[in-house]
């Protein structure tokens, strides 16, 4: 049985019918005039041979092609792509069905960061009174390593609310080169939780040593189609309106080996689009659609997820700003977008603009969180633990964020409502009404068993401090120690044998005989 | 036999059961005797009163407060078994005296005048009652001569005043004060309780404890009686 997400049952929405087919039309207006700039010379030509004009810019340093991809094209290509995709896991248990028109949102870890940040809790005295004593979290930011990748890796899998994992930290250590980091990272994670897991390609020539891998995981190349533990995001459209030359021959490559793949777009609104809403919800989902569109037409029937990554630019520094308002207005627009084609949408939520966890990155992260998950995306890219706009991973903040998905799946559980619990409840006021002290306490208890009622915070402390670090600490401590079922030794060995580069530390079993 | 239905009504005071209507924690509880039906079965059989409240209601008191502290149980399990406590006490009243059962005490407790709220003199009242002590509960808003009455006409042990808001946590200084002029301020002791009052209120008043919640107010109260 795959996991079973939440399902919103009134998603919310921003745009009206009217203004969903307004997008689409300005969308499919842009594609046509001006059209894209395709840095791919292969991608070019496989638009050309299915009927886009396309024209070859002169002048331009690198070698690059207007591509005017007509109507019929896309319209063509959201037919063809496949409506429900599935992600596989290495625990079957852990797989997620996704469905183009079922609002049931499914929480994924977020992006790849170039910093980790570890926590500690010095204690500081009190000068005018020595004998008070506090304990203060202190942050402290240095460059990720495959270790942490495993960490985190590690306790998503423990974190009750990960559905499913990105690789949430960049790989730096001085033995990982632009040729191992692929296969290294995809082992990390896969090798440390059974969900999902979901990274981008550094390099395509590790392409096939990642999927060799994954099938030897899945048992086999047919395994690996029937259950695709892994899958791929590309970025192949740049803002504006870009093919990019490698990212786009990756996603070019992916889809030909079938496995899912989300087609993200992320643009800026003020510096890469509009910054009016109506420009950049046009702008992006023109570019998303001319993903989704090469895609199909490099491999119909390409599971492909529709991915939406808006952002709206800081007024200050012109940097992204995740934790506006306006960001998860397009990102809740994206959602109605890709609910419109009927595709798995992924969005995101959770992201704070700060570099360290606190109040401000608790209210960013928490807004977004709430509304973009109540406006059903199928794939959250939620932003487990990720600061400083994506620049920034912190494991402490991961597991805070599990607490605030807790409370937003409980809050999206269904009414119930209905004639049977009517005539429990009206009897039982009948019942108490009568009685001495009119409390309804005797009943609280089957419903308190039964999970009908929401926990208290975790974190909660004594009242009278905040101690929601130290406890979220703790926390982090006690999953930390939890064991994880890493892949079996023979596959382990197999997969040591045959895929070149990875790192023998990774080797769980290296010290067994 | 006699350690059997002992053995039974413990263990129904901790699934918090008072008749056998009621759902215990365990499933399929429903339709087996509860503490009501256990204990009238226990006097009609000749087990001793004093077993009965040592080894049955007392005892299980102390595992349901160990279940507490563990934090397997919360405060409606806690309820639910002080409530089964509480009624095993009160068909056992008529019996204490031959069986030469000593009384814990008698409380009265009021929510005082001008204030409605009574959740938590209604949760006090439960718990003191699963302490084994024998509770009047006057109610709430209830006139301050109607409190001096009720002192002097009950001879309680103790006097337990709640109030809510700060309008009206004034009115326990005023029913103090006319147990005072009354002459019965010595006869009894008086606890308070309530979210504007505090220890520092209760000096001031004159009270002799302050129940920051309910179970504080329960050890207070055993604590003025004389127990550890």
């Amino acid at each position: 049985m795959p996991r079973e997400g939440i399902l919103v049952n009134n998603p919310i929405e921003r745009l009206s019918g009217e203004q969903v087919r307004q997008i689409h039309d300005a969308s499919i207006e842009i594609l046509d005039d001006p059209g894209l700039l395709c840095f791919n010379k292969n991608a070019a030509e496989i638009f050309q041979s299915h009927g886009a004009a396309v024209t070859s810019v002169s002048g331009s340093d690198t070698p690059c092609w207007t591509v005017k991809i007509p109507e019929k094209l896309v319209t063509d290509a959201l037919e063809k792509a496949p409506k429900t995709v599935t992600l596989g896991a290495r625990n079957p248990d852990n797989a997620l069905v996704m469905k183009g028109d079922e609002a049931k949102v499914f929480f994924i870890t977020g992006s790849e960061t170039n910093m980790w940040l570890d926590v500690d809790f010095p204690t500081y005295v009190n000068k005018s009174d020595p004998k008070k004593e506090i304990k203060i979290p202190e942050f402290k930011p240095r460059r990720g390593m495959v270790a942490d990748l495993c960490d985190s890796a590690h306790v998503c899998e423990h974190l009750e609310t990960v559905d499913g994992y990105i690789r949430t930290v960049n790989i730096q250590d001085k033995d990982i080169t632009e040729d191992n980091k692929d296969v290294n990272k995809f082992f990390a994670c896969l090798n440390n939780t059974t969900k999902h897991v979901m990274s981008g390609l550094t390099t395509l020539s590790q392409l096939d040593n990642v999927v060799k891998m994954a099938e030897m995981i899945a048992g086999g190349p047919d395994k690996l189609k029937e259950n695709p533990l892994i899958s791929f995001i590309t970025c192949l459209v740049k803002s504006p309106l870009q093919f990019v030359d490698d990212t786009t021959e990756t996603f070019m490559e992916v889809c030909k080996r079938g496995l899912p793949i989300v087609v993200s777009s992320s643009p800026q609104a003020g510096t890469s689009a509009p910054i009016k809403e109506a420009g950049i919800m046009a702008q992006i989902n023109a570019e998303v659609l001319a993903g989704i569109t090469l895609g199909q037409l490099v491999n119909e029937g390409t599971p492909v997820l529709y991915g939406s990554v808006p952002v709206r630019a800081r007024m200050d520094t012109l940097g992204d700003s995740y934790g506006s308002i306006e960001t998860s207005q397009y990102n809740i627009d994206c959602v109605q977008m890709a609910r419109f084609y009927k595709l798995p949408n992924y969005s995101t939520s959770g992201v704070s603009d700060i570099k360290i966890p606190g109040q401000q990155s608790s209210i960013e992260r928490l807004f977004s969180d709430i509304v973009v998950a109540l406006s059903g995306p199928q794939f959250l890219h939620c932003a487990f633990g990720l600061l400083d706009c994506n620049s920034v991973f912190c494991l402490l903040q991961a597991v805070l964020d599990d607490a605030h998905f807790q409370m937003i799946k409980f809050f999206l559980k269904s009414p119930r409502i209905n004639e049977q619990e009517l005539e429990t409840v009206k009897k039982q006021i009948r019942e108490a009404v009568v009685t001495p002290q009119k409390m309804f306490i005797n009943y609280i208890r089957p419903v308190m068993r039964s999970g009908e009622i929401s926990p208290p915070y975790p974190f909660e402390g004594d009242g009278d401090s905040d101690d929601v670090f130290a406890l979220a600490n703790e926390r982090l401590q006690e999953l930390r120690a939890k064991s994880v079922e890493h892949i079996d030794p023979d596959t382990t060995a197999r997969i040591f044998r045959e895929i070149p580069g990875l790192l023998p530390r990774l080797n769980v079993y290296k010290g067994d005989k | 036999m006699s350690g059997d239905i002992i053995e039974a009504i413990k263990e129904n005071v901790i699934q918090g059961r008072v008749t056998r209507d009621d759902e215990g924690i365990e499933e399929d509880t429903i339709g087996q005797p509860g503490v009501t039906e256990l204990v009238n079965e226990a006097l009609a059989s000749g087990v001793d009163v004093s077993d009965i409240i040592n080894n049955g209601l007392t005892a299980s008191m102390t595992v349901v407060g160990q279940k507490f502290e563990n934090e397997e149980y919360y405060i409606p399990d806690m309820l639910a078994s002080a409530e089964a406590v509480g009624v095993a006490m009160e068909i056992l009243k008529p019996h204490l005296a031959k069986s030469g059962v000593k009384p814990r005490g008698k409380i009265l407790i009021a929510t005082v005048k001008g204030d409605m709220h009574e959740i938590g003199k209604n949760i006090v009242s439960i718990l003191l009652r699963g302490a084994g002590y024998n509770v009047i509960d006057l109610g709430n808003d209830v006139e301050t001569q109607d409190i001096v009455k009720a002192v002097r006409e009950e001879k309680p042990d103790f006097l337990g005043l709640s109030a809510l808001l700060t309008s009206t946590m004034v009115n326990m200084e005023d029913t103090i004060k006319a147990l005072k002029e009354n002459g019965l301020r010595d006869k009894v002791k008086i606890i308070i309780g309530g979210a504007p009052v505090s220890q520092e209120y209760a000096e001031r008043i004159g009270a002799d404890g302050y129940g920051a919640d309910g179970f504080h107010a329960v050890s207070m109260i055993e604590t003025l009686n004389g127990g550890d």
